[in-house]
């Protein structure tokens, strides 16, 4: 009865709605470095569902003002925000899926993985200290490379990006002098370099420009064929960025130690563990303006969590472990709520 | 539509006069209004734009008054910014930028108007209309993949090959060559407003009465002359009012220059080096600027431009006053 009841309802909540397509799909918008598995998912869960997803990559600042504008049901940013400014507006943040970040190369010689760079080599590097391929840090951990003596270009992001943020955070880790000069942001002030907008465009810049690095999302590196270094991690291990070496970061993790989870992956302990590692964030009300909504969203999240792994691992992402699922799913039953009091999803 | 009727009275005659006149009138004031709301909405748009910079701006004057656009350190890390790059690498690409264009510019609507077979000048006054119609993203990917490359590879080492040992010009032209850079983001933008010079000057030398240059012809003046005393005089006007229209689209280009100049906010004594613009900055990082001041610093950018446009534009004008007196006309 009540089913039918409901499906009454709905019919004619649809008959009155001048674009009930459009009113069904889900609407969020924020950070560029998920679209594509965001996308992919959105693909597969209307196939089976028929509710779509309506997400504007505009960047995580782009997402968390819309958020707050209350434009979008949804929010999604690279950049977690602190626990402070999550109580301050009402928001609930959650980890959706993580990638990892990689230093690219485009040195006469250097195949991909031949290279390894630690994390304070890599921050002397950006700061424009190391001027040269053949500067006696960088020749120190690679000992059998043959390094030239060219000049070294330095590429990173034009635009603010939540790349940028994991990767100075990285830097800010590992190097005193990096934290006190330039700091973690999602835009720096760079001591030297050019500056590209979005991943492609560091891509691009990296593969056209001899003797330069960057950094870029993985998927990034591998899709444009660059050339990337291995690191040495925390434990002082050589790593290859791999999907093996993220998930490793990601499982060393503490997500509990930061509200809502915002856990920086950079520079986990862990012998497999990659060290610039990152996740990304969804934003949403616990007090949704329009719980139907909110519903849909998480429905949709529950969803990716659950059956969205093996898409994420095609573009070479990470899926969230099952633990963190679980907790995420039992922080959504116990804070986003209705007016009513009443949880707005609840999984199982 | 109103046929006025012939054989009736004189008055009635003069009625349906009054009334077409009046109709006429009508049409005609309804024209005047039409066309001054027109005037009047570009005014009214200008001013609203201007309003909201100043709003938008104001948080970012007051935190750094003056050293806005004096000091160059833009840090988003620790909010403070100084809007010195930007303004620096906004100036500096336009210049250099109507710097190559001009001479070209005039050169080829010189030719056309004057030199070129007939045959030819259709095709290349086509061309040239066709290559104002490119989008300027085009020009940015192009400049990107296949120009910055082909500069970075020739001309930019052999520059610093060259000057390595000339005092001053050693440090314009100090590598290491990237191939994107100040110079690059000039040559695109040369390119780019290129179209609008050799267009507009090729119309305003066509406007030379045949007789004028046919008297300078007879008196024994060679084309050059011709050129020099009688029709660059004679349309000075036009041809600087082409020359603002294409420095206007040189100060404001944002997506092919966005690509070319490196986006580093530096100043840089070397050309080579990379640099940025107020639109690059702004297309940059308006999306991800975070905070009440970050967005109001770019905001300032754009009320900064606004000014260097309205500065140029003024001092254009000053300058055709200043010649006009000169000449006496």
């Amino acid at each position: 009865m009540k089913i039918m009841a409901r499906a009454a309802a709905l019919a004619i909540g649809m008959a009155v709605a001048a674009t009930p397509s459009l009113a069904a799909d889900i609407s969020g918008a924020g950070a560029t470095f998920p679209y594509p598995v965001y996308a992919k998912w959105a693909d597969a869960y209307k196939k089976s569902t028929g509710v779509g997803l309506n997400y504007q990559s505009i960047g995580s600042g782009g997402g968390i003002k819309q958020i707050k504008a209350k434009t979008v049901t949804f929010g999604a940013t690279d950049a977690p925000l602190s626990g402070k400014d999550l109580d301050e507006s009402g928001l609930a943040q959650f980890p959706m899926v993580m990638g990892g970040i990689v230093p690219v190369v485009n040195v006469e010689g250097i195949k991909p993985g031949e290279l390894v760079l630690d994390g304070p080599t890599l921050a002397e590097i950006f700061q424009g200290n190391i001027k040269t391929w053949d500067h006696a840090a960088i020749k120190k951990l690679n000992p059998s490379a043959k390094l030239p003596s060219s000049a070294i270009a330095v590429v990173h992001r034009s635009d603010g990006s939540g790349t940028t943020y994991n990767f100075s955070y990285y830097l800010s880790a590992v190097s005193a002098s990096w934290k006190d000069k330039i700091g973690t942001n999602t835009s720096l002030e760079w001591p030297v370099g050019i500056g590209a907008k979005g991943n492609e465009g560091v891509a691009n810049n990296v593969a056209q420009t001899k003797g330069s690095i960057g950094y870029v999302e993985y998927a990034y590196a591998k899709q444009n064929k660059l050339t990337h270094t291995d690191m040495i991690n925390k434990d002082g291990k050589r790593v290859k960025p791999t999907s093996a070496s993220f998930a490793a970061a990601a499982a060393n993790a503490d997500w509990n130690s930061a509200p809502g989870y915002g856990v920086i992956l950079a520079n986990q302990p862990g012998a497999e563990s990659w060290p610039m590692t990152a996740a990304t964030w969804i934003l949403m009300y616990k007090a949704p303006a329009d719980p139907e909504a909110a519903k849909l969203a998480l429905q949709f999240f529950a969803w990716a969590y659950d059956n969205g792994a093996k898409a994420a691992d095609e573009l070479d992402y990470i899926a969230m472990p099952a633990n963190v699922v679980k907790s995420v799913k039992a922080m959504w039953a116990k804070d986003i709520k209705d007016s009513a009091g009443k949880p707005v999803f609840a999984s199982n | 539509m109103v046929s006025l009727p012939l054989d009736i009275e004189k008055t009635a005659a003069d009625d349906g006069r009054s009334v077409v006149l009046a109709k006429l009138r009508r049409g005609d004031a309804a024209f005047r209004w039409l066309t001054r709301a027109a005037a009047v909405s570009v005014l009214v748009i200008l001013g609203a734009i201007f309003l909201s910079l100043i709003e938008g701006a104001a948080p970012a004057f007051r935190a750094f008054g003056l050293s806005f656009i004096t000091t160059q350190s833009w840090n988003p890390v620790t909010e403070k910014f100084g809007g010195l790059a930007p303004i620096y690498g906004t100036v500096v690409t336009s210049a250099l930028a109507m710097a190559f264009a001009l001479p070209i510019g005039i050169g080829v609507a010189i030719f056309l108007t004057e030199l070129c077979p007939p045959v030819l000048r259709r095709p290349i006054g086509i061309a040239i209309e066709l290559l104002a119609g490119i989008p300027s993203i085009i020009y940015g990917i192009w400049g990107l993949f296949f120009f910055a490359p082909f500069l970075q590879e020739t001309l930019q080492p052999a520059l610093i090959g060259t000057f390595a040992n000339v005092p001053i010009l050693s440090n314009l032209f100090a590598g290491p060559p990237y191939g994107i850079g100040v110079l690059t983001a000039s040559f695109i933008l040369a390119i780019m407003v290129l179209p609008f010079i050799t267009a507009v000057s090729r119309d305003v030398f066509e406007t030379v009465p045949a007789v004028l240059k046919e008297s300078a012809y007879g008196l024994g003046c060679t084309t050059t002359e011709v050129v020099r005393n009688v029709v660059i005089p004679y349309t000075r006007v036009g041809l600087v009012g082409g020359a603002m229209l294409a420095l206007g689209r040189a100060l404001g280009e944002t997506m092919a220059v966005t690509f070319v100049i490196g986006n580093a906010h530096r100043i840089s004594a070397s050309i080579l080096a990379p640099g940025t613009t107020i639109s690059a900055t702004i297309a940059n990082e308006f999306t991800e600027a975070v905070g009440d001041l970050y967005s109001s610093s770019l905001i300032a950018l754009g009320l900064v431009l606004f000014f260097i446009t309205f500065i140029v534009l003024a001092g254009a004008r000053l300058m055709l006053m200043k010649l006009e007196l000169k000449s006496g006309t």
